[in-house]
This record gives C-alpha cells, structure tokens and sequence, in this order.
C-alpha cells in the first residue's frame, strides 16, 4: 500500500511535467485507436460476407459482363440453391462527392438471398411492383433526408442518360456489420432501355450471387460452376464472397499497409515522449534513490519505484485515450470525411492493442532509468545534483 | 548582449539522452509528415506527366474514365477530321483510336488479382506519347498477339517478363517488350494493338481518341466544335487535366490522412519538447540567475532558450528529412478507386518540401519552447540565485 502511495505522490509531483506526459498520451493512444478502426473499416465489406454465398464474374476482369443465361446453367449445378444478379451501376446523384454504391439487381430475388437486409414486406412489394423502384439502406437515407417516395435522379457513367428511380424501400442492417450505405433497383429498367439503344450490350449481366446448400462444400461447387463455362467466350472465376471482397482490399493493401505502419509511429514516438519524461525524473530525483538505498531499501525497490511511477502514467494516460476513442470515432463516422467508410466502429481487439501498446510504452519507458537508478552508488547519488 | 551560440549547443550536447529522445521523437513526426506530402507530389509528379497540355482525350459524354467510354467509328472518324488536329509527315492525322480493358494480373506475393488497364492502340498512339521508351526488347508487331507491359508490371507482378506470354479472352499473347513510361501512369499498363484486343473481346467500339492539337491554345476552339457538332456526342479534355482528374480522389485522400497524422504527431513532438524545455529551465535555475546577474537582459535570455529549442526542432527535422529521403528508392503500387485499376507511383522529395518540414520542424520547436523560455526570462535575479 505503502508502495504505490509513493508512486501516487511521485507521479503527480511535477504537475506540469506529468500532465503534458498524461497528455501526449491520450492524443497517441486515441490517435492509434482511430487509425486500427480505419484499418478495421477497409475490410467492412469481408466481415458482412456470408459463407453461404458465393459470388461468380467474369474471369478476365470485373468489368466484363457474361451473358444473362449462364443463369440458368448455374442453377442446374448441384449444390446451387439459388442464383440473383448485380451489377454495378456508378451513377453521380447531383456531384460526383456523393459517391455511394449503387446496383442493378434482379429485384425479385436479390433480397431473398440478402436476409441480413431487413425490408418490411409492404416496402418490398412496392419496390418489385415499379420498373423505376429503388432500395436504399438507412444510413444512405439518412444521410441524403430522403422518405419513400422521393425521385433520386442518378447521372449514369457507364450507362449514359439520366435515370429516375422513385424510392420504395429502405432497409435496414440485420446485424451491426451489414452495410447500409447502399442502394438497389431493377437491373430490368436499365436493360430495357439497353435493347433498343445498345442491343449488344443488353441481356449481359456483371455477377451472379450463387447461395450453396451446404457451406462446406463451395469450393466443389465454385469448379462445378467454373468448369460449366471452361473454353466458353467468358470464362468464369466463382469465389466465396468473403474471398470476393478481400480481393478488393488486397488491391489497396499497400495504403492499408501504410496506415497500419504510422499507427505504430505515433506509439514510438509517445513512447520517445513517455521515455524522456522518465529519464528526467529518474535523474533529478537520483540523490533521493541514494537516500532510500542508505536507508536500507534494496536496488530492487528502487527500480520498481521507476517502474511503477512510468506504469502508472501509461496507464492513466492510456485509459483516457481508450475512453476518448468512443466518441471520436463516433463523431468522425458522421463528419464528411466518415462517408468513406461503410462502417466506423471501435473493435474490441482495437481497444485491446490499445492497452497493449500503453503497457509496452510504460515499461520501454521505464528501463533504462529504473535500471541506472537501481544500480546507483550510495556515495554517488548523494553527491549528485540534479 | 548576445548569449553566445556555443552556450546554447553544449546545453543540449550535456544533456545527451533527453536531446535525443525528444529529437528523435520530432524527427518520427517530420518523417511522417515528409513522407505523406512526397507521396503526393510522387502521386502528382505521375499524373502530371501522363498526359501532355498538347493532346486531347475524347470520351463518351457523361463518362469519367476511359473505361466507362465508348467512342463509335463513326465518331472517331469525326474526330480525325477535326482541323485543329495535327497532321504527321504522311499527312494523316496524328489522333489515336484506343480500346481499354481492364484484366487481371497477380502480383508477387499475393494470390488475388489486381485490376490492371489493357490499352489497345496503334503506333501513332506511341508517337503521341514520347516519355514513353522501350527498355527492353521491341514494340509489339502491329496485327498480332503481342503485347508489351509497363515497367511496374514487369516489377510488381508474377509470371510478367520478356518471352512469357499472359493468356486472356481466349488467346496467348505473347510479351515482347517492357516500356518504360518515364515515371508516368502508362507504367501500370499493357499495351497491345487496338484491333486485334478488340476482336479478342468481341468489341465493335473504341474507349476513346488521343490526339496532338496544331497548337496547345487551341483546346478551347476543338472543345467548342466538338460540342457544336451533334454527330460527335463526345466530351473533349486536355489530357493532363484528364489524368490529374482521374487521381483527384486518390491525391484527396492522401492528403486528408497527411493533415489528420501532422497535427496529432506533431501534438506529440511539441508536448515532448515543451517537458524536456521545462525541465531543463527548472534545472537552470541558479544558471538562468547567474547569467541574468552578469547583465545579460530578459531578451537575450529568452532567446537562448528559444535557440535552444528551435536547435532541437532543427536536428530533428534534418534527422526525420534524412530518413523520409530513402523513401524515393520505392514506390507504391496501389488501386486508383476512379479508374478502378491499378497506379503505380514513387515518393518524390522537390525542394519545396524540404523547406515545408523544416519550417513545420521549426514551428513544432518554436512552439515547444516558447511558454518555458518566457518562464525562464521572467525570473527574478535574486530568487533564481536563492534557488541553487
């Protein structure tokens, strides 16, 4: 008890000094919560993927489409339960700046096999029943203030014009990870206007989703599926859909890369910070060790002092970073800049690191002054002046 | 009076391991700092140099990227006859009718696929570009299956060399050459002959038309006959704008992570050079006295501790600048979310940034030192003397 009164007392004896420490802890350890969390939202998309689903496109890139009745021959494959189709739209509601994902779907069975949607059953009626409806999630209508029955005017990039869809459903996310900052229509509104302005490109469709029976057994499945349209003019690639996703993260992986890289940066150099402070206060107080040695305490006692009082403030510190991270990260997934990312949540293993990292920059801290002041000279401390 | 420089110096020199904790924690900051901007202009320096204030780009109306554009013929033909563009010595016109794709390479060490541009086109397309030249092998032979690659692809990517061949659309295409595209975006791409890409995937329409105007200012004039003309139906961009546009989303994200990182980092340094500031005016004490005893003013006082901690900034600015400067050895290969494929570019070190992260250096030490410097300045002679 005794011990860590000392402790207490020591930590907050230089004020100044102690609370700039305290400080440029918590900016790091926030600081290190809110770039993991960034990282962790990158692969938002993997962690809302079933495995149940797999996802089948072209094999020579995604932009090539395959023809509308490689459907059908999916749907024969055993093990297929059921089969639906997207393809990615890319139009500009009003500025390029509101960029959210949007695509044409074959409305009557797209959300059978989405459950993690939640669609109440009138909403989805209406939204089957009109060629130009539209599904949007929540947070996307939250976002934009729209109400069912709104018009969302969609400049097309890769399908020229200007689209009109009447909003008729809005959906939300089953569990926290599914994504609803996206939008849904018939693909068939599209595709009708295709056939009398660019008959070669109508009846193409840019992926099949393919629902298995048994999960265990989608890698069979995937080459039934892929040995079905082998030497044919588009060839296919089927993969689960996590594998799917990952495979867009593995294409920005080197920026991912680097921001996992400077989030252990800012813990170096809070841990310079932490460091410094420590080697400060071990040398002024270099005479009082000396005085506790004489007294009979053991060099031990002494670098536990260090030890404890560099503890002490990591944790404190790290605490209050730990606890300031929630609302941050709040406030940043609804800033502007936040829409980027599909979801902006704190992970456990995040606050986990979190603690982690400020024991790591407590003991680092703690080492080469507790060890000089352990191995301090009675005669020598006295003598020193700080 | 002055307090002398050396004074200033031996202070930070006696106090080894703190000077270099907290300059060593300043130059983690600057790295940072430098590193993001030279990524940037690295970013910039590419896309810059893809495209040339000369050339024109011809898209389908409402399409961004020459992957979403389609261009008839018919429209081409338009283009080509257009007079503000130039005629070679054959006299033909010096326009590029191009096809993109995009297919999918693995890179090294990976075993997904990365979203790589196919661009199909003629050799008046190579001529419109001279930055780009042909470090190893040949030019692909009009009217066949073969394909050069971009320098990064030759790096980055498996299986991609001289001889070896890449099997897409139902053929073997045979790599003879690897270009160099002197630091610009064609680095990340394949280049094979327009007709034969566009048989292979069945296509009947170009991506888009490049082509060299007689002069850079008559842009404006193609823009304005392109637009008159009903037939074309294309949007007209001059081809550098067209490129930094492309990479405006990419640069903008750089950025944004670059501010948020500076100012929490840099938040960092400064606490860390305020406490070792602090503490080192707290120690000097009896000092601070003794000098203000020998006649020394506030002023001069004021400015050594300032010195002392602008000094500190400095080291830990040359120290971060120094580190970031190995950076330009490597480059980043990442997907452009616009274009959707991927852009490979390098960290670029131009004078203007070095004189950024110092000054910024300088700051995060001006500020550091300021608060402990008036602390030290306002002492009292006699106090402070008492005080050893």
């Amino acid at each position: 008890m005794l011990f860590l009164k000392l402790i207490f007392k020591n930590v907050f004896r230089a004020k100044l000094r102690s609370s700039l420490t305290l400080l440029g802890l918590i900016i790091a350890v926030f600081a290190f919560g809110l770039l993991q969390t960034a990282v962790d939202a990158s692969s938002a998309g993997a962690k809302a993927a079933s495995s149940s689903r797999m996802v089948t496109r072209n094999a020579i890139s995604l932009v090539f489409p395959m023809p509308a009745y490689y459907r059908e021959r999916i749907k024969a494959v055993p093990g297929v339960k059921g089969v639906t189709t997207a393809q990615w739209f890319q139009g500009i509601y009003i500025e390029p700046k509101n960029f959210f994902p949007q695509f044409g779907v074959d409305h009557e069975t797209y959300f059978e096999l989405y459950p993690e949607f939640l669609i109440p059953a009138d909403q989805l009626l209406a939204f089957k029943k009109d060629r130009q409806g539209i599904a949007v999630g929540r947070k996307l209508a939250d976002e934009f203030g729209w109400k069912l029955g709104d018009t969302i005017p969609l400049a097309g990039t890769i399908f020229p014009g200007n689209w009109q869809f009447h909003l008729r459903a809005i959906f939300d996310g089953k569990e926290e990870s599914t994504i609803t900052r996206q939008a849904f229509f018939h693909w068939e509104y599209i595709n009708e206007w295709l056939k009398v302005k660019a008959p070669r490109r109508a009846d193409q469709i840019g992926v099949f989703v393919v629902e298995v029976d048994d999960p265990a057994r989608t890698a069979d499945i995937a080459k039934a599926i892929d040995a079905e349209f082998k030497s044919s003019l588009a060839e296919t690639l089927t993969e689960t859909e996590k594998s799917f996703q990952l495979g867009f993260i593995a294409q920005m992986e080197s920026i991912v890369l680097l921001i996992r890289v400077v989030s252990f940066v800012v813990i170096f150099i809070i841990m310079a910070v932490v460091a410094n402070t420590m080697a400060m206060t071990a040398r002024e107080r270099l005479a009082e060790y000396a005085t506790l040695k004489a007294l009979g305490f053991s060099p031990g006692f002494v670098g536990m002092l260090v030890l404890g009082e560099s503890m002490m403030l990591a944790l404190l510190g790290g605490g209050m970073g730990i606890l300031l991270t929630f609302p941050l990260a709040q406030g940043f997934a609804k800033s502007p800049a936040g829409n980027f990312f599909a979801s902006f949540k704190v992970s456990p293993e995040t606050v986990w690191m979190q603690v982690a990292c400020a024991v790591i920059v407590g003991l680092a801290a703690a080492l080469v002054p507790g060890i000089r002041s352990a191995r301090i000279r009675i005669v020598d401390g006295l003598r020193h002046i700080g | 009076m002055k307090i002398p420089f050396s004074y200033i110096f031996r202070n930070l020199w006696t106090r080894k391991l703190t000077t270099l904790l907290t300059a060593g924690g300043m130059a983690l900051v600057v790295f940072v700092f430098a590193a993001v901007l030279m990524l940037n202009a690295g970013l910039r320096e590419t896309m810059v140099g893809t495209g040339r204030i000369d050339n024109a780009v011809f898209i389908r109306k409402g399409a961004e990227t020459e992957i979403q554009s389609g261009v008839t013929r018919d429209q081409a033909a338009l283009i080509e006859s257009l007079p503000q563009i130039a005629r070679g010595e054959d006299g033909r016109p010096l326009a590029s009718k191009e096809s993109l794709v995009l297919i999918s390479l693995t890179k090294k060490g990976q075993d997904k696929g990365s979203n790589i541009v196919a661009r199909g086109l003629s050799p008046i397309g190579f001529a419109l570009r001279p930055q780009v030249k042909i470090a190893q092998g040949r030019f692909f032979r009009p009217g066949s299956s073969e394909i050069i690659v971009g320098k990064s692809i030759a790096e980055e990517f498996s299986d991609v060399a001289v001889g070896q061949t890449l099997h897409f659309a139902k053929r073997d295409w045979v790599i003879v050459g690897v270009f160099d595209g002197g630091k610009s975006a064609f680095d990340s791409e394949v280049w094979g002959d327009a007709d034969q890409l566009m048989q292979a995937f069945r296509r009947v329409v170009y991506s888009s038309v490049i082509a060299r105007l007689n002069n850079v200012n008559e842009f404006e004039a193609t823009a304005k006959s392109v637009d008159d003309d009903i037939r074309i139906a294309l949007q007209s961009k001059q081809e550098q704008l067209f490129y930094e546009d492309q990479s405006r989303a990419l640069s903008n994200f750089i950025t944004w992570l670059g501010i948020f990182l500076s100012v929490i980092f840099s938040l960092g340094a400064m606490i860390g050079a305020a406490i070792t500031m602090y503490s080192s005016v707290a120690m000097r004490t009896a000092e601070i006295g003794t000098l203000r005893a020998l006649g020394f003013r506030r002023a001069s006082v004021l400015a050594a501790f300032l010195g002392e901690s602008l000094l500190l900034g400095l080291v830990g600015g040359i120290g971060g600048l120094a580190v970031a400067s190995f950076l330009q050895a490597f480059t980043i290969s990442t997907m452009n979310f616009q274009s959707f494929s991927q852009l490979a570019f390098g960290f670029v070190l131009t004078p203007g940034i070095v004189i950024e992260t110092i000054l910024f250096s300088l700051f995060m030490g001006f500020v550091g030192g300021f608060l402990p410097a008036v602390k030290a300045s306002r002492m009292k002679i006699v106090d402070s003397l008492r005080a050893a």
